[in-house]
């Protein structure tokens, strides 16, 4: 929350620093927060900041864990593709970027991760097209144990779809709808979960991708679009939602 | 020489009810001082005192109401203070028809004491008096000993300031950016002006209570480890903040809010004046609220003000089970609220883009008492019929939040996830651990709260000193 008159808003810690005391957030300018959060200088505070928050990310000695990251998540994944590396894992990270300019967060990843594959919209770097190409050409080369995804609702599905037939590979996804208070008081961030009521803020952000109810995140994602976010382009024009 | 009983209940001017839906000022005016002075003349000051019996945290009522009528408004002050802590919230929302009044010997006839506006009316005139107030009396001794009080609504604040004026060093842990808890998420600025929960706050800041925001106990710390770091003594107040949902088909439809979000939304973050302040609330036009407690009705009253044409309450049983005040009932309807008794969801159907468009609801009759003693709700067979909405509030009760319980080791809870605690004593099985609110209760009322935290905080004095 930045000042008196703004919202809350939740945030990924993409590093931290003990001994400064410091925590690291990436986050895309969209809306009136996030304009707001952007226009803050060095040495400004922000009028409230609470975490870490939910449930930490389950990661243990897997095998092969393919994680599969677009935008701010590309940043975000950083401590985990880190922690999976220390428990013994193979990692390989995809990362899906508009276009080479677009793309960042790739460099710190290529020092801790196995392998790092980059797909751009239009080609201008490494393979052309969406994530899904390089992840079923991995699949089909090596035994994949676990994948992870975090990033855009629609590519998490698709993502989801890829890995649930025709073996099905353990998916995890990072969800992130709209959350207030994010302690588990109101219930704006519930998420089906096979059928389950779950609230991403206390019982996530981590679910079982194959059981996550993706219409429903996708519709709830964008309850206040209208209100909020300024810039048509990040309302996905082919989306079911517009 | 006997008195004359004066039966005539002073009623306090209220703001015209087609004005005030449109606005979210306070509803109830206050009493003018001439008015404060005739209703504070009708207390008997009969020998059995039985009103203070009826206050869970004792507030000794003759005697602050005669202060009043003497004019020594410093000495009601100092009177309603050295018991409650929150006189200016208390004044404003306790069902005082079923606690003090109930007990009041007017009640027999028919005219009890208004001891709720009075307590009003003191609160507020030492907020606007505070230069004439004698300064307070100097603070004990310190006695070394520092207590954590986790969650700083009703419960909280008040173990904090009778821990505080104890002596004892105290420190309230809150997970919001803003202290008060319920008082300030949940009851709307029309019932409860946020500047008047503030001020209680301030007041028992200045008791010495140090106050810690965002600080989410259970995640950033444990109560293990506020024992472990320096804490001689915890008081859990966190609550019941879980909502509860119907678990009908299209529960997660949008425009489909808990009453939580609906009014943290609209009273927290301010909603209502979007887009100065930054919290948007997608509202319709037709609304329907679904339960009959208390915060059906502040949902209900919330969604008016934020401009939606019908505002509908749906509860499954009959007015005359609604649980919530009839005060508040009467408020409702004045303002146009339309209810729809014996009526239950069962249902909601979307229209584009994943929004919430319409309700299945089925009829409802009343047949024999259940567990509550309520005639139970039947559904009435092939009497389904379908409700067009475009907003929907689910305000059906709260259940306590599991984080704490989830995170601490060695506290027992009952199935429905409240903390067990002693009733007397607010003791926890856990060493060192008292609890008192909704947390024990599951969601009750402020002043019962209240009640809970001066026992609690009696308890934890004597373990301290002992």
């Amino acid at each position: 929350m930045v000042d008196e008159k703004g919202e809350r808003i939740p945030l990924t810690i993409a590093d931290w620093n003990v001994k400064e005391g410091s925590i690291t957030v990436v986050f895309n300018e969209v809306g009136r927060t996030t304009h707001k959060l952007a226009s803050v200088k060095a040495g400004d505070s922000i009028l409230s900041f609470t975490g870490p928050l939910g449930l930490p990310a389950h990661v243990e000695k897997f095998g092969t864990v393919v994680c599969v990251v677009a935008g701010y998540s590309t940043a975000t994944c950083l401590p985990i593709v880190k922690a999976l590396k220390a428990a013994g894992n193979r990692v390989v990270v995809i990362i899906r970027a508009p276009s080479k300019d677009m793309l960042f967060g790739d460099v710190p990843l290529r020092t801790v991760a196995d392998q790092v594959i980059v797909s751009t919209g239009d080609g201008s770097f490494e393979c052309v097209g969406f994530v899904l190409e390089p992840l079923k050409e991995v699949i089909e080369k090596e035994k994949v144990d676990r994948v992870f995804t975090a990033g855009p609702v629609c590519m998490m599905k698709l993502v989801a779809n890829t890995t649930k037939k025709p073996s099905k590979i353990p998916t995890i996804a990072s969800l992130n709808p709209i959350m207030v208070d994010g302690t588990g008081m109101c219930g704006c961030c519930r998420v089906s979960i096979g059928g389950e009521t779950k609230f991403a803020c206390v019982d996530g952000p981590e679910f079982d991708a194959h059981l996550v109810d993706w219409a429903s995140l996708m519709a709830r994602r964008c309850t206040y679009s209208i209100d909020t976010q300024s810039p048509v382009k990040y309302q996905c024009l082919n989306c079911a939602q517009w | 020489m006997p008195q004359k009983l004066n039966l005539n209940r002073v009623e306090m001017p209220r703001q015209d009810p087609h004005a005030r839906g449109k606005n979210f000022k306070e509803v109830a005016l206050g009493y003018s001082p001439e008015q404060a002075q005739e209703e504070a003349s009708r207390c008997i000051q009969c020998p059995k005192r039985s009103c203070i019996s009826g206050c869970p945290v004792n507030v000794d009522i003759p005697d602050f109401i005669e202060a009043m009528r003497k004019g020594d408004m410093p000495g009601a002050v100092r009177v309603l203070k050295s018991k409650n802590a929150l006189p200016g919230v208390c004044g404003r929302v306790c069902p005082q028809e079923s606690q003090c009044e109930a007990q009041c010997t007017l009640e027999k006839r028919k005219a009890p004491v208004a001891i709720g506006r009075l307590e009003r009316y003191v609160a507020d005139w030492e907020q606007q008096n505070k230069s004439v107030m004698p300064p307070p009396p100097p603070p004990p001794p310190p006695t070394g000993k520092k207590v954590a009080v986790v969650g700083t609504g009703p419960a909280g604040l008040t173990v904090a300031a009778e821990m505080a004026k104890l002596g004892h060093g105290v420190t309230m842990f809150e997970a919001l950016h803003v202290a008060g808890g319920v008082l300030m998420y949940g009851i709307p600025e029309f019932r409860l002006p946020k500047a008047i929960v503030q001020g209680e706050v301030e007041y028992v800041k200045s008791l010495g209570v140090e106050l810690v925001l965002d600080a989410v106990i259970g995640k950033i710390d444990t109560v293990d480890e506020l024992l472990a770091n320096g804490y001689d003594a915890v008081f859990l107040g966190t609550g019941a903040g879980l909502p509860m949902f119907l678990g009908v088909p299209g529960e997660d439809l949008c425009g489909i809010y808990s009453a939580n979000e609906f009014l943290t939304r609209t009273n927290l973050m301010k909603a209502y004046l979007f887009p100065e302040y930054d919290t948007p609330l997608g509202m319709g036009k037709r609304v329907a609220v679904i339960g009959g407690g208390n915060v059906a009705m502040d949902s209900a009253r919330c969604a008016l003000r934020l401009g939606a044409k019908e505002v509908y309450i749906v509860y499954r049983r009959s007015k005359a089970e609604l649980p919530a005040r009839h005060e508040e009932v009467e408020n409702a309807m004045e303002e146009g609220i339309i209810f729809k008794f014996l009526t239950n969801p069962t249902r909601f159907l979307g229209g584009g883009r994943g929004w919430v468009s319409a309700m299945e609801c089925q009829e409802m009759e009343l047949g024999e008492p259940d567990a509550s003693g309520r005639r139970r709700p039947i559904p009435k067979k092939g009497s389904e019929f379908v409700m067009k909405v475009d907003t929907v509030v689910v305000a059906l009760g709260t259940t306590p939040n599991p984080l704490i319980a989830s995170t601490t080791e060695g506290l027992k809870t009952t199935n429905h996830g409240t903390v067990v605690a002693d009733e007397k004593t607010g003791k926890t099985v856990k060493d060192r651990v008292w609890a008192g609110g909704d947390i024990v209760t599951g969601a009750a009322t402020v002043i019962s709260a209240m009640g809970a935290g001066k026992r609690a905080a009696a308890d934890m004095h004597k373990f301290l000193m002992g």
